[in-house]
């Protein structure tokens, strides 16, 4: 159906470029010399009037038709079904009366759901048949309105590129809108949680069992959504992840950019990047296949207990996925020290490696401060390596051949099958995310503030 | 000052400042030696980074190739009519026909037991298959046929070698009753490796035998595809406005701060995004392609974004003064003669975006799209779908054997996909990329 209602209007619209070029050719009788604006402004200026005033309501249409047709439904609901019901057997309700209206009928529903599927069937119906006679009612408008305007004298061009920038400043503002968007729904689902959980407890406590307050005959909830042990799971992991890619990284950037000739650097460093462009759910799987089971027969040929989803797995293989990054990062600092400092260090006699160590590295240590920080906040935010090699079970400890687990996993592990959104369970998820983002935000904020400053010092 | 040109300073300098000094040498050596020590290090870092991604493709490329071959056993299927009306094909008992098909094999197999742990070495897919066979032509009720039907995995990893046919038998997957029959399907030279096609024709499974990823592609095609349409218009006319018309103002300063960051915000969050407003708010379908979409669609703008005023920018301004000057209009001169010199740059970058969205998990977990789909009925935009990556992480998930191997075989699948996009990007860029002198 909608498919069928954008499908028409597109073709109107293309008609409506026709008829408006056809229009203003004619106005002229042919002599388009005489036209203010080419005919194809005349054309597309009819076509902008007609295709996005009914695209953008057909659209809003559908963004409110389903929440505005559940809330009349749930107000056409016979009086004792509503009383003492919690929001979850409400949208229970609600979806039973969905599905009856979809066609679908599962077991024996009560006769007021029947009833009232069948009246969201013919008012979905009705407010089907409306969106489209009021988008074509609109469309049509647009098209008198624009083709009353057509004159030789009308500033079509004008017009059209005034409706271009409205279109451009739209499309640059949904970046704000993005951001808007995910600090206004993690702030709500977070605030929802701290109700139920003081923030107090959510950010010091030291046991963090989330799957207990899923029952409600357990009263521990308040115990259980201490975060503690996940951030320090998160910041254990990330620590491994670091202390593998930071000395990896930089001194492969160290080499590629100091020692190595051209053509090494040319192979090397695409191969490099390599490591980067593959997807993270890949090193999950290397972690669980390969790493975790090596190190693992390793720790017990030495006679050490590792677990088979240890924080040194996950970390380990966190940091092969970061290696790239911080070469690169490092790579552009090291690059952006002014070539006279090279020179003058070289020219005192000192040796590559001097140089490099005394003079390069103090130069370009805020360029590589800035990349490890991003690093530090990808690594933070990593998900899918620690989902699937790390563990799930929250355990206060910051030996690496232990399993821990972090904020991504925990964000999933509580979402994954489960959309309620009334529930401790769930809140959780965007209390962690809510923390999570606004971690790797001023991570990501002082990172950037440094790199922008050293390259500043260096133009 | 008088002191340093004193003979017996001068002595003293020889002794252990003079640069063919026996001191001075060693300091030279031990600098030297400093010097190759970094640049070893660094080579060794460079060899370890390289090692570690050889390591990766090989052991997914070692454990994946496998699945790539499937085992088959070549029976003679009777449609007894008995089993199989032929005005009703599709209600036939077809697991009695190919369990009838089997045992013809082992007369001597006549313990009820026994019969039942025999017909396990078919797969469970066998009797789909015969009766898909048989549905698509009636006419073979009554006859014979002769088809090619998978074994069920265990025999399939005993026959490419990956279960232990020695060793104490409870601990392992067959006893050697199972590999007995094996074997004598295998002498009989009943027993053929062929190509798993079934790995790109079928849907999802919970046998790995039969587990195929046609699903989780066209669900990946249709979430970039989602990806696509609002991402590449959306961030080329955001990069234009900022780039070009965007007046210097507190509003485009905080756009652009903002798009930095929100290209470093962690994936998932985009997920928690998606699940929170498009599917909690506007009421979306879960595990829907479009939802999937439109997620990834957020996450890929920021990158194009960043890329395509990067190629807006070197495009030189001589072409933009040379089309003001004959008097073009600002709108004139973008539409018309940079966004097109610009085009390759911004299709490279679009590409690359594209290849991230593909290889992203994270998003598609919280907005479900890892549901088991074992049908390629129900195809569309608002259906419930999977992705490739998201069907690499519930095979990763499952505790069948089989489909160790079948994960390995699809991240193959979608490292094939990435480097095919990526070897698109670059033979772009190298085949329309300009440089202004």
């Amino acid at each position: 159906m909608l498919t069928y209602a954008f499908a028409t209007l597109l073709a109107l619209t293309l008609i409506s470029y026709l008829i408006g070029r056809r229009r203003a050719v004619m106005a002229v009788d042919g002599r388009t010399y005489r036209l203010h604006s080419r005919p194809a402004y005349h054309a597309s200026f009819v076509a902008a009037w007609v295709g996005i005033p009914a695209s953008l309501f057909l659209l809003l249409w559908i963004a409110i038709q389903g929440p505005v047709l559940d809330r009349l439904i749930i107000g056409t609901l016979p009086e004792g079904v509503l009383a003492n019901k919690s929001t979850g057997e409400l949208s229970l309700i609600l979806s039973q009366i969905k599905s009856v209206a979809d066609g679908t009928i599962f077991g024996n529903p009560d006769p007021f759901v029947l009833e009232a599927g069948e009246r969201l069937r013919n008012w979905r119906g009705i407010a089907q048949l409306s969106m489209f006679a009021s988008a074509a009612v609109l469309a049509m408008l647009g098209l008198v309105v624009a083709q009353w305007r057509i004159s030789p004298e009308f500033r079509a061009r004008q017009a059209v590129e005034r409706i271009l920038d409205a279109l451009m400043i739209a499309c640059a503002v949904v970046a704000i809108l993005t951001t808007l968007g995910i600090v206004v729904s993690l702030l709500l689902e977070a605030l929802r949680f701290f109700q139920r959980v003081s923030l107090f407890e959510f950010l010091f406590g030291l046991n963090w069992e989330p799957q207990i307050a899923m029952r409600p005959d357990q009263a521990s909830a308040g115990g259980a959504f201490g975060a503690i042990p996940v951030f320090v799971g998160t910041f254990l992991i990330a620590l491994i992840a670091m202390a593998v890619a930071i000395p990896i990284g930089l001194l492969s950037a160290i080499y590629l950019t100091e020692y190595a000739s051209s053509r090494f650097r040319a192979v090397i460093k695409p191969l490099l990047e390599v490591l980067a462009g593959i997807p993270t759910v890949v090193y999950g799987f290397f972690a669980v296949l390969v790493v975790a089971p090596a190190l693992r027969s390793f720790g017990e040929a030495i006679g050490l207990p590792i677990a088979p989803n240890s924080a040194l797995a996950a970390g380990g293989v966190m940091g092969i996925m970061i290696i790239p990054f911080i070469s690169s990062l490092s790579d552009d600092a090291i690059n952006a020290v002014p070539r006279s400092m090279r020179d003058g260090s070289l020219a005192l006699g000192a040796t590559k490696s001097e140089t490099i160590v005394r003079v390069l590295l103090p130069a370009a240590l805020p360029g590589i401060m800035g990349g490890i920080l991003l690093a530090v906040s990808r690594a933070i935010g990593e998900t899918m390596i620690v989902v699937m090699a790390a563990g799930i079970i929250a355990s206060l400890t910051l030996n690496p051949f232990q399993p821990v687990t972090t904020v991504t996993v925990q964000i999933v592990t509580l979402l994954i099958g489960d959309t309620e959104f009334d529930n401790p369970k769930t809140l959780a998820a965007f209390a962690l995310g809510l923390v999570l983002f606004l971690s790797t935000l001023v991570l990501n904020i002082i990172a950037m503030r440094i790199v922008q400053r050293y390259r500043e010092q260096y133009e | 000052m008088s002191d340093v040109s004193a003979p017996s300073e001068i002595t003293a300098v020889e002794r252990a400042g003079h640069w063919q000094s026996a001191a001075h040498r060693k300091r030279l050596r031990r600098r030297y030696a400093a010097d190759r020590r970094l640049r070893f290090l660094g080579l060794g870092a460079i060899g370890l980074a390289i090692g570690l991604l050889g390591i990766l493709i090989a052991s997914l490329a070692y454990t994946g190739y496998l699945a790539f071959a499937q085992t088959r056993v070549e029976l003679e299927f009777y449609i007894d009519p008995a089993l199989v009306k032929s005005d009703d094909v599709r209600a036939g008992n077809f697991r009695s026909i190919t369990r009838q098909a089997l045992l013809a094999h082992f007369p001597e197999v006549t313990n009820r037991r026994q019969q039942t742990q025999l017909a396990k070495l078919l797969s469970p897919g066998a009797e789909w298959i015969v009766r898909d066979r048989v549905v698509a032509h009636p006419e073979l009720v009554g006859n014979t046929i002769k088809m090619l039907v998978p074994v069920a995995d265990p025999y399939d990893q005993l026959n490419k070698g990956l279960i232990r046919r020695d060793g104490p038998e409870p601990q392992r997957r067959l006893d050697d009753e199972a590999i007995g029959w094996f074997d004598k399907l295998d002498q009989a030279g009943l027993i053929h490796t062929t190509f798993a096609f079934e790995l790109f024709v079928n849907a999802d499974s919970r046998f790995p035998e039969m587990a195929g990823l046609a699903g989780a592609i066209a669900g990946s095609f249709m979430t970039l595809l989602v990806c696509l349409l609002l991402s590449f218009p959306f961030g080329i006319a955001a990069a234009v406005y900022l780039e070009e018309f965007a007046p210097k103002n507190r509003l485009t300063a905080l756009i652009e701060v903002n798009i930095n960051n929100l290209a470093a915000v962690p994936s998932i969050v985009f997920g928690l995004l998606g699940l929170a407003v498009f599917l909690g708010f506007f009421g979306l379908p879960r595990s829907a392609p479009l939802v999937g979409g439109m997620v990834l669609a957020l996450m890929t703008l920021p990158t194009i974004i960043i890329a395509t005023r990067a190629t807006l920018k070197s495009v030189p301004p001589s072409i933009r003064e040379a089309a003001l000057g004959i008097g073009a209009s600002k709108h004139q001169v973008i539409l018309h003669h940079v966004l097109p010199l610009a085009m390759p740059g911004i299709m490279t970058a679009t590409i690359i975006g594209l290849a991230q969205a593909l290889g992203e998990t994270a998003p598609l977990l919280l907005i479900g799209m890892n549901a088991f789909i074992p049908s390629l009925d129900s195809v569309g935009l608002l259906e419930p779908a999977t992705a490739l990556p998201t069907q690499i992480y519930s095979w990763a998930d499952s505790p069948e054997r089989g489909f160790v191997t079948r994960t390995s075989a699809a991240i193959l699948v979608l490292l094939g996909f990435l480097v095919v996009m990526n070897a698109a990007a670059i033979y772009l860029r190298q085949k329309f990329e300009r440089t202004w002198s």
